[in-house]
């Protein structure tokens, strides 16, 4: 049994910091100060010939936010999901319907609503749409689980695919409506403002606020699992039986982890969404953004980053989401993998194989991911740091025997 | 009446080529209590080795070395690298293999390159004609192969020494090792016959008949239907698996002529879940207790 469950590791709220170790915690929310000044001046840095790091930045966002919400499942919860594409579907779907200009095509569903409104809207609905899927979550467990979530991914494939009213069909597709806030909108404008003499166009616009939707996600998540929620979720992976003695309400844990993990979803499938431009469900399961490729993806975030961990997932989806745009970028401006057409190394080929790659070597050696490592880094600096619990209160699956 | 008849064939025999991947997962599952989700990359490495060499070889000798070298990927897999991960336990292990899949897949698929091609190439697009019934050659020669392959297999495992030995280590495997039963034997060959069993599933996948999609990531789609056909009868049952195979493929063949085809898949997932909420553990699956 983990240490979850047993009383001294229980005080995961705040604990007050021991004397001795207050310089580490100054020193900490110093490095997190400075890495915030660094990603909110990022456009100034990359200036505005360097739009396509921006880009690449702002995917890595997305893939944060989504593996957040797939870890708090997978690693805090327990339950193995393979169905995220389809919560990312469901929110992008959502967002293009709720706040699509309803004059804008004769054929497509727009309900007109100001954007604020409808991404609040699109990720109600995938935690609706998480709390249908429930049922079937809550009796099923481990690689059944896994399987059972496929099928939305497949389920999703075929909606998307006949519903063209909502999705805009596989063909075109329909676009993205442009975010607004009180009356500012997130697109190119003439006269633009600007910071530091970089104009803050459209990309600079929109990484401010996929900035803003990370760092919600990831103090919401952090939140999460520290406070009573996270400890019941991690009661229930732990044990079932025990949870239920404890005066868990497992049925009920299960479907809220299974909701706030879609809602996440739904929020990175917003995103994804305003990243391409673009709503445009898939022709084929095994490619696309909304497909099994991506699935594993995600997976893969959760998995390298330390199953469970909220910092981990970041690192994760820097890894798995940032190498693949860093590959592209790399094919694009510097003409890397130029015989790649087919048959060659491509951008998509290099970085699966880094990731896959990535997957057996961190369950090999390091079956807590980089959170694992970070912890031990970090607590070897200083011995008062309460063991490997201490730094870091992101409870690692240490389970694992 | 005979477009029925018709679908029946076609559905069972792709219901056999199922079953043969499906049973793969479940023998390696009872042996390791991992659930190989690499298995459709050991397809993809069977079906490329046939594509390579069938001009050299033959495609009899291709198909021979196809089969082999699948069995052989599986026992590299699991001798390798499932069996060195000794910190990680068996859900870990699951995602291990992940990561080989996304590896392997994205090697063969680079390798076939625009050609995706298919390897069927002694029965694929030559239907059988029987009075007014048009039959796929490839989805009745699959359940013919299909149907011996699981019988011997069946009986194998019930009678063999290899089969008492593999059931007695997926009881307890300590009580198994005990009795003397070499655990690591049991488990490599499980991974072999598991192997084999996946190349010679994709002789009859990568056809026109089968689904129209080549070699590549379109077969590599259709190993991970035979998840489904698993889970439904039971990861823990053999006799489950040949049940679960055959009813994914009677759900597709039906529901693409009679629904349609985008559907199909999908059908086979939601029958997979309509049997999950009645019986969580599938239809033949040991029933997971849990001691107080």
């Amino acid at each position: 049994m983990s240490e979850t469950m047993t009383p001294p590791a229980a005080p995961a709220t705040a604990p007050p910091a021991p004397t001795a170790g207050a310089g580490r915690n100054w020193l900490k929310i110093a490095a997190a100060a400075a890495l915030i000044v660094v990603l909110l001046l990022l456009p100034v840095l990359v200036g505005n010939g360097g739009v396509a790091y921006l880009k690449l930045a702002q995917y890595i966002l997305i893939g944060a936010v989504g593996g957040i919400g797939l870890t708090l499942l997978v690693g805090q919860a327990g339950q193995l999901s393979l169905a995220h594409p389809f919560f990312l579907l469901v929110g992008a779907v959502g967002y293009a319907v709720l706040a699509g200009d309803p004059e804008e095509s004769a054929d497509l569903v727009g309900l007109g609503l100001p954007p604020l409104v409808a991404v609040i809207g699109a990720i109600v609905l995938c935690g609706l749409v998480g709390l249908a899927f429930a049922p079937v979550a809550g009796r099923l467990r481990g690689i059944y689980l896994g399987v059972a979530s496929l099928s939305l991914v497949f389920l999703g494939l075929w909606l998307g695919q006949s519903l063209d009213m909502f999705s805009g069909g596989t063909s075109s597709g329909r676009n993205a409506p442009v975010f607004e806030l009180f009356g500012f909108e997130f697109a190119n404008s003439q006269p633009a403002p600007t910071i530091a003499g970089v104009a803050i166009q459209k990309q600079q616009r929109l990484w401010y606020l996929f900035l803003a939707f990370a760092l919600m996600s990831y103090f919401l998540a952090r939140g999460a699992v520290n406070s009573r929620i996270g400890r019941s979720w991690r009661a229930v992976r732990d044990n079932e039986a025990a949870a239920t003695s404890m005066g868990v309400n497992v049925t009920r844990v299960k479907a809220g982890a299974f909701v706030i993990s879609s809602a996440f979803a739904g929020l990175a499938g917003v995103m994804t969404a305003l990243w391409l431009d673009l709503v445009k469900p898939d022709e084929n399961e095994f490619t696309g953004t909304y497909s099994l490729t991506v699935a594993i993806a995600f997976l893969a975030v959760v998995i390298i980053g330390g199953l469970g961990s909220v910092p981990g997932a970041v690192v994760g989806a820097t890894i798995v989401f940032g190498l693949q745009q860093f590959f592209l970028l790399g094919s694009q401006q510097f003409g890397w993998f130029a015989d790649a057409q087919f048959g060659g190394f491509s951008a998509v080929v290099v970085s699966a194989f880094v990731y896959g790659a990535a997957i057996v070597l961190v369950i090999l050696f390091e079956p807590g991911g980089i959170a694992a490592i970070g912890r031990r880094l970090t607590s070897r600096r200083s011995p008062d740091a309460r063991s490997a619990n201490g730094g870091d209160r992101t409870t690692p699956r240490e389970d694992r025997t | 009446m005979n477009t029925f008849l018709q679908l029946l064939v076609n559905g069972l025999g792709k219901g056999a080529v199922y079953a043969l991947l499906a049973l793969g997962f479940v023998i390696i599952f009872k042996a390791t209590e991992v659930v190989n989700f690499a298995h459709g990359s050991l397809v993809l490495i069977g079906g490329y080795l046939v594509y390579e060499l069938k001009d050299a070889l033959g495609w009899a000798g291709a198909a021979v070395v196809g089969i082999v070298a699948a069995a052989l990927s599986a026992l590299a897999i699991e001798r390798l690298l499932l069996r060195n991960a000794t910190s990680a336990d068996h859900n870990s292990l699951a995602l291990l293999t992940i990561g080989i899949d996304v590896i392997i897949t994205e090697e063969v698929v680079r390798r076939v390159g625009a050609d995706i091609p298919f390897i069927g190439d002694p029965y694929d697009s030559q239907p059988i004609r029987i009075g007014d019934l048009t039959i796929f050659r490839t989805q009745a020669i699959a359940l013919v192969v299909g149907a011996v392959l699981i019988t011997a297999f069946l009986l194998a495992f019930r009678y063999s020494n290899w089969g008492v030995a593999m059931r007695a280590q997926a009881e307890n495997r300590e009580a198994a090792a005990l009795m003397g039963i070499r655990s690591s034997r049991v488990t490599a060959t499980a991974w072999l016959v598991a192997g084999a069993l996946a190349g010679v599933a994709v002789l009859f996948m990568a056809t026109q008949d089968f689904s129209g999609a080549g070699l590549g990531r379109g077969t590599h789609a259709i190993a991970l239907i035979a998840f489904p056909a698993a889970i439904l009868g039971g990861l823990d049952s053999t006799e489950g698996a040949v049940v679960g195979g055959l009813v994914v493929g009677l759900t597709e063949a039906l529901s693409a002529q009679y629904i349609s085809f985008e559907f199909s898949k999908s059908a086979v997932f939601l029958v997979m879940l309509v049997v999950l909420v009645i019986r969580p553990s599938g239809l033949f699956g040991t029933k997971e207790l849990s001691r107080v």
